[in-house]
């Protein structure tokens, strides 16, 4: 049986390649039909805001990458609700994503082989 | 008392690398890699993404009273005989090609070379797959 891989994302979607590359990694391993989980953490959660304008960054826009997630066959999705509620953040952007209290997300850690956090 | 030996646990390791090479962690994955073979452990693959790209750069210059990690990776995987993969897409994108790469994409420059290998993520797929633990260094 496949081992299964949690990325964790904790990058915020503005400040450099980071989300993007750890994003990358749940793609490729979606490819691959890999058994793989993806957890936005701490500013990792502010790529699900809804309404960003990538344009006026001159940057491609993150958010359609992810809503193409459960097509690659990445359906585990989830995201912090701690550090969704301590960045203000509402409506979220993909609306698969799961939230997770603090033990919830140890559990979850728990669950997967192997973690890469990013 | 009989000693204990821990060659009777061989686990395989894929060591997965985030920073750059004047990076702290840098040289402790560099570490961690020495003891896991001294430990009668395996290395798998060592897999480079993100900054670590430029832990396999020929062109990273290090003064001359500085630890050269660079170098000492190149060492220790020609020595040990190890798979040393560096991300394409994360190495292209900041800078350091190998001649194939060079010439594909019309650059003069060329800063990545044997024993290194630009190759997909499939690359660290495969590795976590392969190996019974993943340890990664220098992550957010």
């Amino acid at each position: 049986m496949a081992k299964s891989l949690l990325i964790i994302s904790r990058q915020s979607p503005w400040s450099g390649p980071g989300a993007r590359e750890a994003l990358d990694i749940v793609l490729a391993g979606g490819a691959f039909d890999l058994p793989i989980g993806l957890l936005f953490l701490d500013d990792g959660v502010l790529q699900l805001a809804a309404g960003q304008n990538a344009k006026a960054l001159q940057q491609k826009d993150l958010s359609a990458n992810l809503q193409a997630l459960p097509m690659f066959g990445v359906e585990e999705l989830f995201y912090c609700a701690e550090s969704a509620h301590a960045r203000g953040l509402g409506q979220l952007s993909l609306d698969e994503a799961q939230p997770l209290a603090t033990d919830q997300i140890t559990a979850l850690i728990d669950r997967y082989d192997q973690v890469i956090t990013l | 008392m009989a000693a204990v030996s821990l060659i009777e646990f061989i686990m395989k390791f894929a060591i997965a690398l985030f920073s750059a090479a004047h990076a702290p962690s840098s040289r402790r994955a560099l570490l961690f890699a020495q003891a896991a073979l001294a430990g009668g452990h395996e290395i798998v693959r060592l897999f480079f993404y993100q900054g670590a790209v430029f832990n396999a750069s020929d062109a990273v210059v290090t003064p001359q009273d500085e630890l050269d990690l660079p170098k000492q990776w190149r060492a220790f995987i020609n020595d040990k005989q190890l798979d040393g993969v560096v991300c394409i897409a994360a190495a292209l994108r900041r800078g350091v090609l190998n001649e194939e790469e060079a010439k594909r994409y019309q650059r003069d420059a060329i800063s990545l070379s044997a024993p290194w290998e630009l190759s997909g993520l499939g690359q660290l797929h495969d590795a976590v797959q392969d190996a019974d633990r993943l340890v990664c260094f220098g992550g957010a």
